[in-house]
């Protein structure tokens, strides 16, 4: 009886299920053909079995529990047959030795990356020319060195205000003042009078911080990030004894757009030039689909080949949100770049920075 | 470099100081300056053309240089001096009878002859001039205004007094003053009025044949300072940008929008719209031009230009000279076909509402004579 239902109800499948039916064909049809065997066993052959559908669902068969079991059937078949073809590979590859194809590199959507014609290419004497008599290239030429104030939104919470004293000791020459209720506007002509080069604010919500904004002076440009998943250094696990003055390194991981450029460079000039290299301490940007990891390590040589990091924190997740031309000024400012969320199409394997 | 040029329907210039042409049709876009003799007080702050058969692109530098750049041969031909740096940045740049029309920040509007060096009008326009406009029909007069420096309007040929000076807005419900801050206007053609776009984003239209001397329309679109507008082919719509780079077609009869232009990251500094077909070319600090069509408001092409763009010129007729030939063909088919069509359709069509017509008034006569 059920082989002689099924047919029918085939025609009568809802078209939501289409996707679901082609995909699971395949397996289906082997699943099928068994059935068949066991309806030929009690039936003689009928001119019927043709007219059973190339598509049969799982999810047609009406029985709860007879669905259940013949899911799980299959679920176990999958999984067999997988474990086979992997075994059968590994196989294969040890019996060639090192004459083995190259492992398939697996699919990500950073590799998949959609080409970005923005991309920086070094030898580029325009974008060379830009890059050389921008606002930083002062810093770049060595005529400056950063002087960093770090403020935060009005009155800031315990969480915040330890990130901020955590941030100046990561920074050399970092200054953390209370805001004392005082708009930006009129901070930063005294910021700039007083020799700063960089003034960066923590915005808070709900005791945890969110926000960053970044602005570079005399003359921009001023970028906001929005910060995620703070770790101060209490919170970390296996850290090393608190950072020395020592001016660290910088890594910088990933930037390659002229956005990219632009934003990495502004990391850049927050530490001085010439690291000292007897602290052993790196700072790093780590860009990754948009995102910029920042991680403070204390690293060692063990031996000619071993090298061992220590984290020393904090650790933070920041995101551009957008990236102003001048020094602060959100009403009357002009934008380089900004996110639009509801905007932008879609590919999840588009990148900006 | 002159066939190079010759195909460019776009100039776009940039802050680096270079001259771009670019060539949607064929997707190229070339740089017309030596990458090696660069430097920021070369940054092109003003384009317009030279001439009205569109040969020559007149380029305004920070350092106060007008270049003469020759789109047949590619080359820069001629520099002048019209004022110095210290004075301010051009904001404005247009060729009128009488000679070559400057407008700088600090409010000084000049004109220049072909042979002296020294101006041969100058106005002082007030205080921080955002932008000079000139009137594309009559070109003798221009428009000025900026921050806290209403819309004023100008005939060279009488420099003394502004032939239209815009009021302020009358203070709001507190009595305080409303603050002004024009960053672009445009003259409607085929009338005296003017449309204008403030910092405050307010969209404005003036009129000076009317003893009115405030806005006769204000729209607002956004909250985000409008920089430069353009109007549209047809001039019923305008097209304004802001600093965060969003785009919109707003309606001049009602003041409404009617749509907005996507695919913007960075504020808007260049815009203009093509005289006779649907499309609008941006430019701006994100570094892209971007071409949109008006009717479906697609993006259309989309070029990456390095640096950051400050005002860009498009050439009148079609963008590319290869589907312009087409389009062409295509309309002299339909032409012929429509010759043929013509007599047969001529006919009927008059003979169609004569006698519509004549059943019409029998009808009347009967209903009048019914009434009778």
């Amino acid at each position: 009886m059920d082989i002689t239902e099924v047919p029918q109800k085939q025609f009568k499948g809802k078209k939501k299920n289409n996707k679901m039916q082609r995909k699971k064909s395949t397996p289906n049809q082997e699943n099928g053909n068994v059935s068949d065997v066991e309806v030929v066993e009690t039936k003689p052959v009928t001119t019927q079995e043709p007219m059973l559908p190339p598509t049969f669902s799982l999810s047609e068969i009406k029985n709860k529990q007879r669905r259940h079991q013949m899911f799980m059937k299959l679920k176990q078949e999958k999984r067999k047959q997988k474990m086979q073809v992997k075994k059968t590979r590994k196989k294969e590859r040890d019996a060639l030795g090192d004459k083995a194809p190259p492992k398939e590199v697996p699919k990500t959507i950073e590799n998949q990356r959609v080409y970005d014609e923005t991309t920086v290419d070094p030898d580029d004497e325009e974008v060379a020319f830009d890059e050389g008599t921008d606002e930083f290239s002062s810093y770049f030429n060595r005529l400056t060195n950063p002087k960093v104030l770090i403020t935060t939104s009005d009155r800031p919470r315990g969480r915040t205000v330890r990130f901020c004293e955590q941030l100046a000791t990561v920074i050399p020459d970092a200054h953390v003042y209370y805001r004392r209720g005082l708009a930006l506007k009129r901070v930063i002509p005294q910021c700039v009078a007083r020799g700063f080069t960089y003034l960066m604010v923590i915005n808070e919500d709900r005791k945890v911080p969110n926000g960053l904004v970044l602005c570079h002076l005399p003359d921009g440009p001023t970028a906001h990030f929005k910060v995620s998943s703070v770790r101060l250094r209490k919170e970390m696990k296996r850290r090393g004894k608190e950072p020395t003055e020592h001016t660290p390194e910088v890594i910088l991981n990933n930037f390659s757009t002229r956005l990219g450029h632009g934003i990495g460079r502004m990391f850049a000039a927050l530490f001085p030039h010439d690291p000292q290299f007897v602290g052993r301490q790196v700072a790093t940007f780590h860009n990754q689909r948009d995102f910029v990891f920042f991680r403070f390590h204390r690293y060692i040589f063990k031996n000619e080949k071993r090298v061992g990091i220590q984290e020393l924190g904090p650790r933070f997740t920041l995101k551009l949100r957008s990236l102003q031309k001048g020094t602060f000024d959100s009403k009357f400012g002009e934008y380089e770049w900004v996110l639009k969320r509801h905007e932008v199409d879609a590919c999840r394997r588009k990148f900006v920075l | 470099m002159g066939e190079k040029s010759r195909l460019c329907r776009v100039w776009v210039g940039s802050e680096t100081g270079i001259l771009k042409g670019v060539s949607p049709a064929k997707k190229q876009a070339f740089n017309f300056s030596e990458t090696r003799s660069l430097s920021r007080d070369q940054e092109v702050r003003v384009l317009c053309w030279g001439d009205p058969a569109e040969t020559e692109v007149l380029v305004g530098s920070v350092n106060g240089t007008v270049r003469t750049f020759s789109t047949e041969k590619g080359v820069f031909t001629e520099t002048r001096q019209c004022g110095d740096a210290d004075q301010g940045v051009f904001t404005g740049l247009a060729v009128a009878d009488c000679g070559l029309v400057t407008c700088v920040e600090t409010g000084r509007l000049r004109v220049w002859r072909e042979e002296s060096s020294s101006p041969v009008v100058d106005i002082d326009a007030g205080k921080s001039v955002c932008r000079m406009r000139q009137n594309a029909s009559q070109k003798n007069r221009v428009a000025t205004g900026g921050k806290e420096n209403g819309l004023k309007i100008w005939d060279l040929e009488r420099p003394d007094t502004p032939v239209f000076s815009a009021k302020n807005l009358r203070d709001d419900w507190l009595d305080l003053r409303q603050p002004e801050w024009l960053r672009d206007a445009a003259f409607l053609p085929d009338s005296d009025k003017i449309v204008t776009c403030t910092g405050h984003h307010q969209v404005r239209v003036y009129d000076p044949s009317t003893p009115q001397r405030r806005p006769v329309l204000e729209v607002r679109y956004g909250e985000y300072p409008l920089t430069c507008l353009s109007l549209a082919a047809g001039a019923q719509s305008v097209v304004v940008g802001n600093t965060h780079g969003s785009l919109a077609v707003l309606d001049l009869r009602k003041g409404l929008v009617r749509g907005c232009l996507k695919g913007l990251a960075g504020g808007v500094r260049g815009l203009q719209c093509h005289p006779t077909l649907p499309l609008v070319a941006s430019c701006g600090l994100d570094r892209f031009l971007r071409i949109h069509s008006l009717e479906t408001r697609a993006l259309e092409h989309k070029v990456y230009l390095k640096s950051r763009l400050n005002c860009l010129l498009l050439a009148s007729g079609a963008l590319g000279e290869e589907v312009g030939g087409e389009v062409e063909e295509v309309k002299e088919e339909e032409d012929e076909v429509w010759q043929s069509m013509e007599q047969v359709e001529e006919k009927s069509k008059r003979k169609a509402p004569e006698e519509d017509d004549e059943e019409v008034t029998q009808v009347t006569n009967r209903k009048k004579k019914g009434h009778k």
